[in-house]
């Protein structure tokens, strides 16, 4: 049975702690952009966006980059449904992109989404923000804005549930437990 | 070489009660009870001189030695795909004692020479009397009459004249043929298919072949020639065989032209009376042959009128192919399958194991009536005292799974590879000599 | 999906709607400064064109190349019947050379099945098109333009939607491909054409049949008028060309008997003046310049979907 480590009380707090530091770190909202990774990313990234625009008074441009085509497992599993891909309107051409994703663990899909950037423009700058940062690094990637850094052994499975995507109409929340052998995990 | 007195014990003509035959001299000296024959040999033993040699026969059918009217034995022209040597080995182990070799060789088969040839080759090879047919028109080309009296006389014989391979489609060189080999109490043996009706075509025409994108070959176009033929056959006095019938519309035909007393014959080929048109679907050319399979209701309609007589006999048009001429898309793939090693398995399948025939059914389409039809004096006699040694003894009771590379044949190209069959040919006797026995070649040139 | 596609019949409901809703991504990608994917990175990806089609093999040469695969083209010589290069000889060479995906068109039936089930190779087989068989990635960019403008993009969006295939059936790789896939995607499909274009059996198609062009067009959605080959106009299946497309064309009169939501396409290349006049082909109602648009969306994401996870499925 998964252990609740976040409830939507502190990821409310987590992402609002973010969007302020993202504030700082950049001097204000000016050329930012924020887009979110399929799946969890993308309402992550909103949040964060309506955070932002309540203390600036400034809607930041939200989009989403799926970065399927760009991972290095392609070869190795069934051909993957590809997510969507928005990038708003002013494009992404000097400016300050914030990818955010619920997760980090390995840091591939980082790489691949700093790949799939590249395709699609030259920003001014690159920086990161994940919810949960599970360790266990591959690559050499790092956050720049982390809602909560979370031991966890590699056997673990770090589940994040975001009411946005859910059906069943529950909450928040990041649960951490040892998954049932059939399972797969999604926390990579 | 002596020829051997053989003793066949116990064995069942025609699926009949268990009987001793005793072959010698090359006829059948002898038919008795079991144990009837046994005072006439005190050794019984394969050494003595005068002993006999005895083959246990017990639940074994003995046949009147198989005929078969249409096989492509290749040669000459086409060694690659068979030989008559090859050929006459797998019409052997099919319990064949004779064999129509079809006149489509390289170079056609339309000269006393050229049947002379075969005739002799098949001498020569010795596991199985070879009867050449001769074409119908030079080159096969349908427009102009071959010399039929020349091959009529030559030293083959040459009774049935076929352009098989092609129709003879024009009606006029049609009526010409058939009334010309009435000199010679020939028989012109026709494949039927009108060529404008089938030009292109790859399988039989139905609804899978237009979903397959495969050009259809309508059973009008084997029909409508049917038709025209026995009326050209009643008109003129002739007599007609036709080739391969595959449709239940030739079926119908036939049958009206034999009510009407016409001299039409009619054979159908073990394939047709097994397979349906539903393995085109597979693209594997290994079911691509002319006139193609057909749907299951036309396989029914064959067994029924072969089962009444309506189509006299079972005739193979076995035709061998090399694999390049198989291993490729179908339309670029050659006509034609395998058949002398398997028809009997295939009869027994379709027809006596259904109930449709028993074994003096199979003797009268498969060594009776096609002997009949080809004026073939020594083959197609009842198995009696007196009559050439030419027996097949069957066992009913094996199966065997078919597998193309064990075949006689040169080439590999049978459509039943891996299917399980019933019966098993133990032993065939052509003139008193065996040329199979214990279901493997026995000797060799006569 | 399967590891062929080989006919349209190979897709499932599911699968078919997988096929147009990745092409709908892959498409948006298409305004991108780069356009290049990397998904296919490695692998490679041979057009084995018997039969001359430019156009099909440049499609599919953009698809393969936008998802940075290797792309190899080898025109073969010799069709069926002039027995040039055999279908297992070149197969076998292909198979030496490591190719991942072998996209196939010839001028016999079945060619494509043959090449996939031989063990002549082990790549997966795209039919780009095989004799008057099918063409199923034509029926899908015909799929994916009608569900882009009749059905929302969204799955289900076909349900219930009317379209004509009009003309010559019988020899029509595409109209068996877009018969199959579009009945699987829930629209319903008219077959037109004069009795001696229309194939034994058509009846049992599932879709319906009309030898009558202007009974069926004011009922449908879209109109998908077929190319007359040549050839046929010496065949004897109709009098006259001028007969045909009396009987059978689309013209500007035929046009205005459409309602106005309906769309025309066509798969190309087209006989103007025969099946369809100049007006019609150029008119707003016309969706043929996007259908070729849409062929390298479809082909990448058929390409991708087939290649894109199929070296193993146990590695997780
Ligand atoms: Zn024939």
């Amino acid at each position: 049975m998964p252990a609740e480590v976040l409830d939507a009380r502190d990821i409310a707090r987590a992402l609002t702690r973010i969007s302020h530091e993202i504030l700082e770190r950049n001097k204000g909202a000016g050329d930012l952009v924020l887009l979110g990774i399929p799946r969890r990313g993308v309402p992550l990234a909103h949040r964060i966006a309506d955070r932002i625009s309540a203390v600036e008074e400034y809607d930041v441009p939200v989009g989403s980059l799926d970065i399927t085509m760009y991972r290095d497992d392609l070869r190795m599993k069934p051909a993957r449904t590809l997510l969507p891909t928005e990038i708003p309107a002013g494009g992404i051409d000097g400016k300050v992109v914030v990818l955010v994703d619920d997760v980090l663990f390995s840091g591939r899909t980082i790489r691949a989404a700093l790949d799939a950037l590249s395709d699609v423009g030259r920003p001014r700058a690159v920086q990161l923000a994940v919810l949960v940062d599970r360790g266990h690094r591959e690559l050499p990637i790092r956050a720049d804005f982390v809602g909560k850094n979370l031991p966890t052994s590699l056997a673990e499975r770090v589940s994040v549930r975001l009411a946005e995507l859910e059906d069943d109409g529950s909450v928040d929340s990041v649960a951490i437990g040892v998954p049932a052998p059939a399972t797969k995990g999604e926390s990579a | 070489m002596t020829s051997t007195t053989y003793l066949l014990k116990n064995a069942r003509i025609l699926g009949g009660e268990p009987t001793d035959i005793l072959i010698e001299g090359g006829v059948v000296a002898g038919i008795e009870p079991p144990g009837g024959l046994e005072a006439r040999f005190a050794r019984t033993s394969t050494s003595g001189g005068e002993g006999a040699e005895v083959i246990e026969a017990d639940g074994l059918i003995a046949l009147p030695g198989l005929v078969d009217l249409h096989t492509h034995l290749r040669e000459p022209g086409r060694e690659d795909a068979e030989t008559v040597e090859t050929g006459t080995r797998a019409a052997a182990l099919g319990g064949f004692t004779a064999v129509h070799a079809m006149a489509n060789t390289d170079p056609v088969a339309d000269t006393a020479g050229v049947v002379e040839q075969v005739w002799r080759l098949g001498r020569e090879a010795g596991y199985c009397d070879v009867y050449p047919i001769g074409a119908v028109t030079v080159g096969l080309k349908g427009e102009r009459l071959a010399e039929l009296g020349a091959m009529a006389d030559s030293a083959a014989r040459v009774r049935v004249f076929s352009d098989d391979g092609h129709c003879v489609s024009d009606p006029l060189l049609m009526r010409r043929a058939l009334e010309y080999v009435k000199a010679f109490d020939g028989v012109v043996a026709q494949h039927a298919q009108d060529p404008r009706l089938t030009e292109g075509a790859q399988m039989n025409e139905s609804e899978l072949s237009g979903r397959l994108g495969l050009a259809g070959w309508p059973a009008v176009a084997e029909e409508a020639i049917i038709a025209r033929d026995c009326l050209l056959t009643a008109h003129v006095g002739s007599r007609l065989h036709v080739c391969h019938v595959s449709t239940a519309g030739s079926v119908e035909i036939v049958r009206d032209a034999k009510r009407k007393g016409w001299n039409v014959t009619a054979e159908a080929c073990p394939h047709h009376l097994l397979l349906t048109d539903e393995l085109a679907a597979t693209y594997d050319p290994i079911y691509k042959v002319n006139p193609p399979l057909r749907s299951a209701a036309d396989v029914e309609a064959l067994r029924a009128g072969l089962a009444d007589g309506t189509i006299d006999i079972v005739a193979t048009d076995h035709a061998p192919h090399p694999h390049e001429d198989k291993d490729c898309e179908w339309a670029a793939a050659a006509f034609g399958m395998l058949g002398l090693e398997t028809a009997l398995s295939i009869v027994q399948h379709t027809m006596v194991d259904t109930g449709l025939l028993d074994w003096a059914g199979v003797a009268e389409r498969m060594s009776y009536a096609p002997a009949r039809i080809g004026r073939v004096a020594d083959h197609g006699q009842p198995i009696e005292v007196g009559a050439p040694a030419n027996i097949v003894l069957h066992d009913p009771a094996a199966t065997r799974t078919i597998d193309a590379a064990e075949s006689a044949s040169l080439s590999r190209n049978t459509p039943y590879a891996g299917m399980e069959l019933p019966g098993r040919i133990e032993a065939t006797f052509l003139r008193g000599r065996p040329t199979v026995l214990d279901g493997k070649l026995w000797g060799g040139t006569a | 999906m399967k590891r062929h596609l080989l006919s349209a019949a190979d897709l499932t409901r599911d699968d078919a709607e997988l096929v147009l809703t990745t092409a709908a991504e892959l498409r948006s990608l298409a305004d991108r400064p780069i356009k290049k994917l990397p998904a296919l990175r490695g692998r490679t990806v041979v057009n084995l064109f018997f039969e001359d089609s430019t156009r099909t093999r440049i499609s599919f040469e953009a698809a393969a190349k936008r998802l940075s695969a290797d792309v190899i083209n080898f025109a073969a010589k010799g069709s069926s019947l002039s027995k040039g290069e055999s279908l297992k000889d070149t197969a076998l060479t292909l198979e030496a050379m490591g190719a991942d995906a072998v996209v196939i068109r010839h001028s016999a039936s079945g060619a494509p099945h043959r090449l996939a089930h031989s063990g002549w190779v082990r790549s997966s087989v795209v039919n780009a098109g095989d004799g008057t068989h099918e063409h199923p990635t034509q029926a899908l960019l015909d799929a994916f333009t009608l569900w882009r403008h009749l059905g929302d993009s969204k799955p289900g969006g076909l349900e219930g939607r009317r379209v004509a295939i009009v003309g010559d059936v019988l020899h029509s790789r595409v109209a068996r491909s877009n018969a199959l896939l579009l009945q699987t995607l829930g629209a319903e499909v008219t077959l037109v054409g004069p009795p001696t274009l229309l194939p034994v059996g058509v009846e049992n198609w599932g879709a319906e049949t009309s030898y009558d062009l202007d009974a069926v067009l004011p009922k449908v959605d879209a109109v998908m008028m077929l190319r007359v080959q040549r050839e046929r106009m010496q065949g004897g299946f109709f009098p006259t060309p001028r007969e045909y497309s009396r009987r059978y064309g689309l013209d500007g009169r035929r046009m205005a008997t459409l309602q106005d939501h309906t769309i025309v396409m066509h798969p190309g290349p087209m006989v103007r003046g025969m099946e369809i006049t100049a007006d019609v082909a150029d008119s707003s109602r016309s969706v043929i310049v996007e259908q070729v648009t849409n062929g390298v969306a479809v082909r990448m994401a058929v390409l991708y979907l087939l290649l894109g996870g199929s070296e193993s499925e146990s590695n997780e």
